[in-house]
């Protein structure tokens, strides 16, 4: 058969293929959720009439403008079709993977005709022999759910740059009219002008957005390839997945769309490949075999949120931070001391994204810093919510339009610059409680409520001003925050924005400049440029130097008026709540004190027995409750006065339960140490307490996880009995045989079921109300 | 023969080829861009239009313009619109080019934009070629 050679038919067909081209185009996109949909309804005749439609249209087209290759392939692919629609054969998963093959080749023999490239034909033989031979299965995951396309409204085609040109032309009237109506308020304004004004103004509005309209595109566009997309990749990884799309109504810049395809495409991939788990793999972690990716889009103000969930198995950031180890983006120190929301974001750093590179499902070699730096580019900005075990959120928030712009308008000096909006974190005012500057060598750091960021003083950095900022603005940036120092924040402004002459981008510290309706014109800065031109840097080194200072600068503690009248201070890290209990809570036993609390009793200590025994007298006392996040103990006094900072150098002291001294407003403060009064507890009376021996194959772990509670409650455990001494109780687990040899002691079993056989005696292991109550009981009918 | 704008820089008489003239306006405010190429004094507003400010002495590589100069020519040079200061323009007019009789290669300021010169009434008038009064994107130390 005649190849394809490039070479355009000649005579009026010149006319007809561009617009042939552009129709198969259209059609194809609006097709591949249609087939998709078929595929999971293979009875559903509407779906599989367009289908039908569309390689019939395909094949008419053909013959009449000479192009015999996609007239074969349509041509059999009508056949089969047809076939089905006879009822003679039945859309099985092997006749739609055929139809889709050739739907895949008609679009790229189209795509090959309009850049005038010959495409290889060599195994379009084996395409029509596979649509036309008759079924065989081939098992592929169920995609089901499939947005279903509307009628195409009516519409004519249009030439992108005249919409560009109508869109500048708009831009320049807006300005034209806040001119007018600027030279008009200089004088005083005859109110029949006012009102034409206000007239002309409506009508500008009003059309403005009519113009930014026709750049619109239903974001239908973006997602109509997903559920294709999805089905391919999952069927290649052998995985069932679900795709659900919302808000496919929503409407974006047209340019935007064309943008946003590609990080769309390989977020949707990566989902799939390393989000959404393997069958087998779902089943045994509970879920349902059939992974679910949720697409959702929608508008919030001047802003489009792309939303792509799935309910796989999240990102594994140890994972990540290993490998960021391994491929030397960090060093293991670095890692060591990032926050697990840092080692999340480590995703974005390039030749970091997770597996892939060479899968061909992540072929191209596209990452997720590449995802990000093109939507960034756009404007836009990416957030994960990471879920690990449950999935993946990943958020894509951009501009409605790449050239209207929300803006923060700051001043330094007596000038005023532009922000984009995304680009800020958030505007503190300096002074405050909130706000730290201290100055390191030349530069600044600010620290915003306990956050440290390198500070860029706006005004004496452009020379501008030398006055000292008022306000800080958080710049958020690719590689890092960072404090910018302004005078004043003034207003929010939506501006037309407008790349500057090159002298002026050249700089590298502004982004464009626009004509507010000040009339001055106004530069709108580059966050990230001032960032790089100041020479701020994000080394994550500097933090890890600069974490150590914070903690000891911020190390707060509370204050309080101890029973013997001394102030002492304590940790607050360690402080559950203070509260007051009742007096006749206290309970003494064996020399011991202890609180009652609800069912549980802790250790109580004090000061000085003589002011504790004083307390006691009156109906209720304060104490400091503690935990350890599995112990707790109490601590008696007479009241709490406030927080205070405990500076780094603390003064040793001589051991027992003081830490240190400290100087608080010339005082000499002792600061009580936690973990004394916390030891004191394992040792806490080894007379008096029951003690419970720990048994069997499960000793180890009751050591681990129960010895902390059953200590907290006011028992002592051994995984050994003492000669000198009979345990109170033993705990075994349920399977262990009971050693005779201690027959005075009860036995507490437990089991590792939650549902247990209603007639044993034996205790869930993680019950832990159950377990203390039957320790109590035992203690109480006389263990010992 | 070609249309020329009579006008002077630094007490040069000087001449632009009509051709790359948009329009001669007097500028309003200045607003000034920090750290861009020292010939740019600013951006203004015309017609509803960002106008990037010239100070064409600075451009020439002499010693900048006094603020109160308003007068300038505007240029669209690779769709940027341009006020090339000057310190008075005069006429629009027919001339001949000739060539420069030499450059002195010691004191090049003017001739990095100089493009000939023409005669009139017996004074000799350099022709400055706007788009090389264009800043250039050279960038800024940091």
């Amino acid at each position: 058969m005649r190849e394809w050679n490039g070479a355009l038919p000649r005579g009026f067909m010149d006319d007809l293929l561009p617009e042939f081209i552009a129709e198969t185009r259209e059609t194809l996109e609006a097709l591949s959720g249609e087939i998709v949909a078929w595929e999971a309804n293979p009875a559903d005749r509407a779906r599989l009439d367009a289908i039908f439609r569309f390689v019939h249209t395909v094949k008419g087209s053909c013959g009449f403008l000479d192009l015999p290759r996609l007239a074969r392939l349509s041509h059999a692919a009508e056949d089969a079709l047809a076939a089905v629609r006879d009822g003679q054969r039945v859309p099985d998963t092997a006749l739609v993977d055929a139809v889709l093959a050739i739907v895949d080749r008609i679009g790229a023999i189209v795509e090959a005709i309009d850049a005038g490239t010959p495409e290889d034909d060599s195994d379009d033989d084996a395409l029509i022999a596979a649509v036309s031979r008759r079924a065989e299965v081939v098992v592929a995951p169920p995609v089901r759910e499939a947005p279903t396309l509307r009628a195409a409204p009516r519409s004519i085609r249009l030439n992108v740059d005249l919409l560009d040109r109508m869109m500048s032309g708009m831009s320049d009237m807006v300005l034209a009219r806040n001119e007018l109506a600027r030279r008009l308020r200089d004088d005083v304004l005859d109110p029949r002008v006012e009102a034409a004004l206000d007239r002309l103004s409506l009508t500008v509005a009003d059309m403005r957005d009519t113009v930014t309209r026709t750049r619109m595109q239903k974001v239908e566009g973006l997602f109509a390839a997903l559920p294709r997309l999805v089905r391919d990749t999952a069927a290649e990884l052998g995985k069932a997945v679900t795709l659900k799309i919302d808000g496919s109504d929503v409407d974006l810049d047209r340019e935007m769309i064309e943008l946003m395809r590609d990080p769309l495409v390989h977020i949707i991939r990566n989902a799939i490949d390393h989000g959404i788990e393997s069958p087998a793999a779902r089943r045994s972690a509970g879920k349902p075999p059939t992974g679910q990716i949720h697409v959702t889009a929608r508008q919030s103000g001047n802003q489009i949120l792309i939303e792509v969930e799935d309910d796989g198995a999240g990102i594994d950031v140890a994972r990540v931070a290993a490998k960021a180890v391994a491929t030397d983006v960090r060093t293991a120190a670095e890692v060591a001391v990032m926050t697990p929301a840092e080692k999340l974001k480590l995703v974005f750093e390039p030749g970091l994204s997770s597996r892939d590179s060479v899968s061909t499902l992540s072929g191209r070699g596209v990452g997720m810093d590449v995802v990000r730096a093109n939507i960034e580019h756009v404007g836009g900005r990416v957030a994960l919510d990471n879920r690990p075990g449950k999935g993946l959120v990943i958020t894509i928030q951009v501009p409605l339009t790449l050239s209207i712009m929300s803006t923060i308008v700051v001043a330094v000096g007596d000038q005023r610059f532009a922000i984009a909006r995304q680009a800020i974190e958030e505007i503190v005012q300096i002074r405050g409680d909130q706000v730290r500057i201290d100055p390191v060598g030349d530069i600044r750091i600010a620290t915003v409520r306990g956050r440290r960021l390198p500070m860029l003083p706006l005004g004496p950095f452009l020379g501008v001003a030398e006055s000292e900022p008022a306000n800080l603005v958080i710049v958020s940036t690719r590689d890092g925050d960072y404090a910018l120092g302004v005078d004043d924040v003034l207003d929010t402004e939506e501006v037309v924005v407008k790349p500057a002459a090159p002298a002026i981008m050249a700089s590298g510290l502004y982004a464009g400049q626009t004509l507010p309706d000040s009339g001055l014109p106004m530069l709108l800065l580059d966050g990230a440029g001032l960032a790089q031109a100041a020479g701020l840097r994000f080394h994550r080194e500097t933090i890890a130097d600069t974490a150590e200072v914070v903690e000891e600068a911020t190390n707060p503690a509370l204050l309080f008026e101890d029973l013997d009248g001394v102030r002492r201070t304590m940790p607050l890290a360690v402080i559950d709540r203070v509260e007051k209990v009742a007096s006749t809570a206290v309970h003494r036993s064996g020399g011991r004190v202890r609180l009652v609390v609800g069912e549980a009793t802790m250790p109580l200590h004090h000061v000085d027995h003589h002011a504790f025994d004083a307390a006691l007298t009156g109906s209720e006392i304060e104490v400091i409750r503690l935990t350890d996040g599995e112990a707790e103990c109490a601590y008696a006094m007479a009241g709490a006065l406030e927080i205070i900072q405990l500076p780094a150098e603390i003064a040793a002291s001589a051991g027992g339960t003081v830490l240190g001294v400290t100087v608080w407003q010339g005082q000499a403060i002792e600061i009580l140490d936690p973990l004394a009064l916390f030891q004191d507890m394992d040792g806490d009376g080894r007379a008096g307490t029951p003690l419970c021996l720990l048994e069997g194959a499960g000793a180890a772990w009751m050591d681990r996880f129960l010895r902390p509670v059953l200590e907290a409650h006011g028992y002592r455990c051994a995984v050994r009995a003492g000669d000198d001494e009979a345990p109170a109780v033993r705990l075994l687990m349920e399977e262990d045989t009971v050693a005779s040899d201690r027959p005075g002691a009860p036995v507490v079993r437990l089991r590792r079921d939650r549902e247990g056989p209603s007639a044993s005696d034996s205790i869930y292991r993680y019950d832990r109300p159950a377990l203390i109550a039957a320790l109590a009981g035992h203690v109480r009918r006389g263990g010992r | 023969m070609p249309l020329y704008l009579i006008a002077s820089i630094a007490g040069q008489g000087v001449v632009f080829d009509a051709d790359q003239v948009d329009s001669v306006v007097d500028i309003g405010e200045v607003v000034a861009v920090p750290r861009a190429e020292r010939s740019v004094r600013g951006l203004t507003a015309l017609r509803s239009r960002v106008v990037t400010v010239v100070d064409t002495r600075l451009a020439l590589g002499l010693d900048p313009m006094p603020s109160h100069v308003r007068r300038a020519v505007i240029s669209k040079q690779d769709g940027h619109y341009y006020a090339m200061l000057v310190d008075a323009l005069e006429d629009i007019e027919m001339f001949e080019t000739s060539p420069m009789p030499h450059v002195p290669p010691s004191q090049g300021r003017w001739s990095r934009a100089a493009n000939g010169m023409v005669v009139r009434d017996g004074e000799p008038l350099l022709v400055l070629d706007l788009t090389r009064l264009v800043p250039q994107a050279t960038p800024q130390a940091a």
